[in-house]
């Protein structure tokens, strides 16, 4: 797993990376009432809105952490959105996207530098 | 920043409990606790939550000189008041509260506040005043500017103001304050606390039953961790306040309302005396009065989202052909309804339960109705 400093983790899978939003992100947003997911087939450049998770207060964007287009996204989050706070860095992914530039990925943190990063804020 | 940020009596007793701070009207502020702004909603609902709302502006104006005849010094007070606003402040009976609105002289809101008048007859020819956190200092320039040389305005923003709310608020209240649970909805008086006076309201902006209690300083955080220290009771933060207020159709001012917007086109009416109408005694009247003839251009209202993410502040409204008709003043997610509502202004027309209509979303058009305020009915204790 590989991480953003926006808090957006992407896991790789040959060339389709699943991403979401990490543990830290989403305590920090509080309850997720509302998600939206892209549509599949939308192409995303690194760094554009690819999501959003809604609290009770506010809307955040979640950001594509690689360019690439997007050939699933986690519907099921629409009737069950509390599974981004249950399940941040597993169950509750927002969306997989095939890998533009594979190299952008070596470019993301890796645990241990996300780790020490959180410890920064 | 933060240093520049005024701090609450119960600063320190909510960075100890894990709040999370904001920005809030120039003080620092607990958005929420650890529960989160979702439970924290959905406990007051269900049992009592503890608010710190010691940012706003309680304040009492007192008669420079008393005749001794406590109706006509009540009389006197209320008039330098009611030459700001549209309430009946005469008419106040001992011990009653009454929800007014701060009006200039086009009939806009400057604020929304309450103007109570005291039990005592030895205290009669004073007002017990609160007005909203952001606009206090303007405020209280009015109300001092309409009493000079008639009496005096004395801040009270010094102490802490603790909102207790939930349909098991009077049960707690009772414990520490056994007389509270005597007021009736609106009513209020002064008590003693630890050698200490503190004036408790049954009045609040969640919808429940409730007090809202003016504590000084030096027992605030001792009657806070009294509070707290009850299982019924939670604190709850900014984030949930608002969302309960929103559930009960309350306007926020600055947000709902503001200096453009008059009590009529708010669906404030209820706050305009009928009496003071018919006198056309005070700031912006004849606009009132002519609203209420018909020439209305907007209306607050309540929107329910049917489909969609929740519809927020400044999302555009439109109706059922798309033509943009009014913007959303305030919205989100009710925890209480699991849905998103919304309120906002639309022309009369279209101001009726089950009228439809859109809001726009990240450049979506998602389908909404008017529904009735409040969304979630209140639970005020009208005679205790």
């Amino acid at each position: 797993m590989r991480f953003t400093k926006d808090h957006e983790w992407i896991e790789v899978d040959g060339d389709v990376a699943t991403v979401g939003i990490t543990a830290y992100a989403a305590d920090q947003l509080g309850d997720v009432v509302f998600v939206e997911t892209p549509a599949v087939g939308k192409s995303v450049k690194k760094g554009d809105g690819l999501a959003v998770v809604e609290s009770v207060k506010a809307a955040s964007d979640v950001y594509a952490p690689v360019t690439g287009e997007v050939v699933d996204a986690n519907a099921a989050l629409s009737d069950t959105p509390e599974t981004v706070n249950q399940s941040p860095e597993g169950d509750g992914w927002f969306a997989k996207v095939k890998l533009a530039d594979p190299s952008e990925v070596d470019a993301l943190m890796d645990r241990d530098a996300y780790e020490a990063f959180l410890a920064t804020l | 920043m933060t240093e520049s940020l005024l701090r609450t009596p119960l600063h320190q007793a909510h960075i100890a409990a894990g709040a999370r701070m904001v920005a809030f009207a120039g003080y620092d502020m607990p958005v929420q606790y650890r529960d989160g702004v979702l439970k924290e909603h959905l406990w007051t609902r269900e049992h009592a939550g503890a608010f710190d709302v010691s940012h706003m502006g309680p304040a009492f104006l007192t008669l420079n000189e008393t005749t001794g005849d406590p109706d006509a010094d009540h009389r006197a007070v209320s008039a330098i008041v009611e030459t700001l606003v549209c309430g009946d402040i005469a008419g106040l009976k001992p011990g009653q509260l009454r929800y007014t609105l701060l009006l200039n002289a086009e009939g806009g809101m400057v604020d929304d506040l309450m103007v109570g008048r005291p039990h005592l007859m030895a205290r009669q020819g004073m007002l017990y005043l609160v007005v909203n956190a952001a606009t206090k200092d303007g405020d209280f320039a009015l109300i001092e500017a309409a009493a000079a040389g008639k009496a005096r305005l004395t801040r009270a923003d010094d102490r802490a103001l603790i909102a207790l709310q939930g349909p098991e608020a009077a049960a707690v209240l009772s414990l520490l304050i056994p007389e509270a649970g005597e007021l009736g909805f609106m009513q209020f008086r002064r008590f003693e606390l630890h050698g200490e006076g503190v004036v408790v309201s049954r009045s609040g902006y969640t919808g429940e039953d409730g007090f809202e209690i003016l504590v000084p300083a030096a027992i605030a955080e001792r009657f806070w961790t009294a509070l707290l220290a009850d299982d019924r009771v939670r604190p709850i933060g900014l984030g949930a306040r608002d969302s309960l207020r929103l559930e009960a159709g309350l306007p926020l001012y600055g947000h709902d309302a503001d200096a453009t917007v008059s009590p009529i086109e708010a669906n404030l009416a209820f706050a305009v005396s009928k009496k003071r109408l018919k006198a056309g005694d005070f700031p912006g009247a004849a606009r009132i009065a002519a609203e209420r003839a018909g020439e209305l251009r907007r209306l607050r209202v309540g929107l329910r989202v049917l489909e969609g993410a929740p519809a927020r502040e400044g999302a555009e409204i439109l109706d059922a052909r798309g033509e943009t008709v009014g913007r959303v003043t305030s919205g989100g997610f009710a925890p209480s309804l699991s849905a998103p509502i919304a309120m906002g202004f639309v022309p009369p027309l279209m101001a009726t339960p089950g009228a439809p209509l859109q809001v726009v979303v990240r450049g979506k058009a998602q389908p909404a109705e008017v529904v009735a305020m409040p969304f979630v009915p209140h639970r005020y204790v009208r005679n205790a």
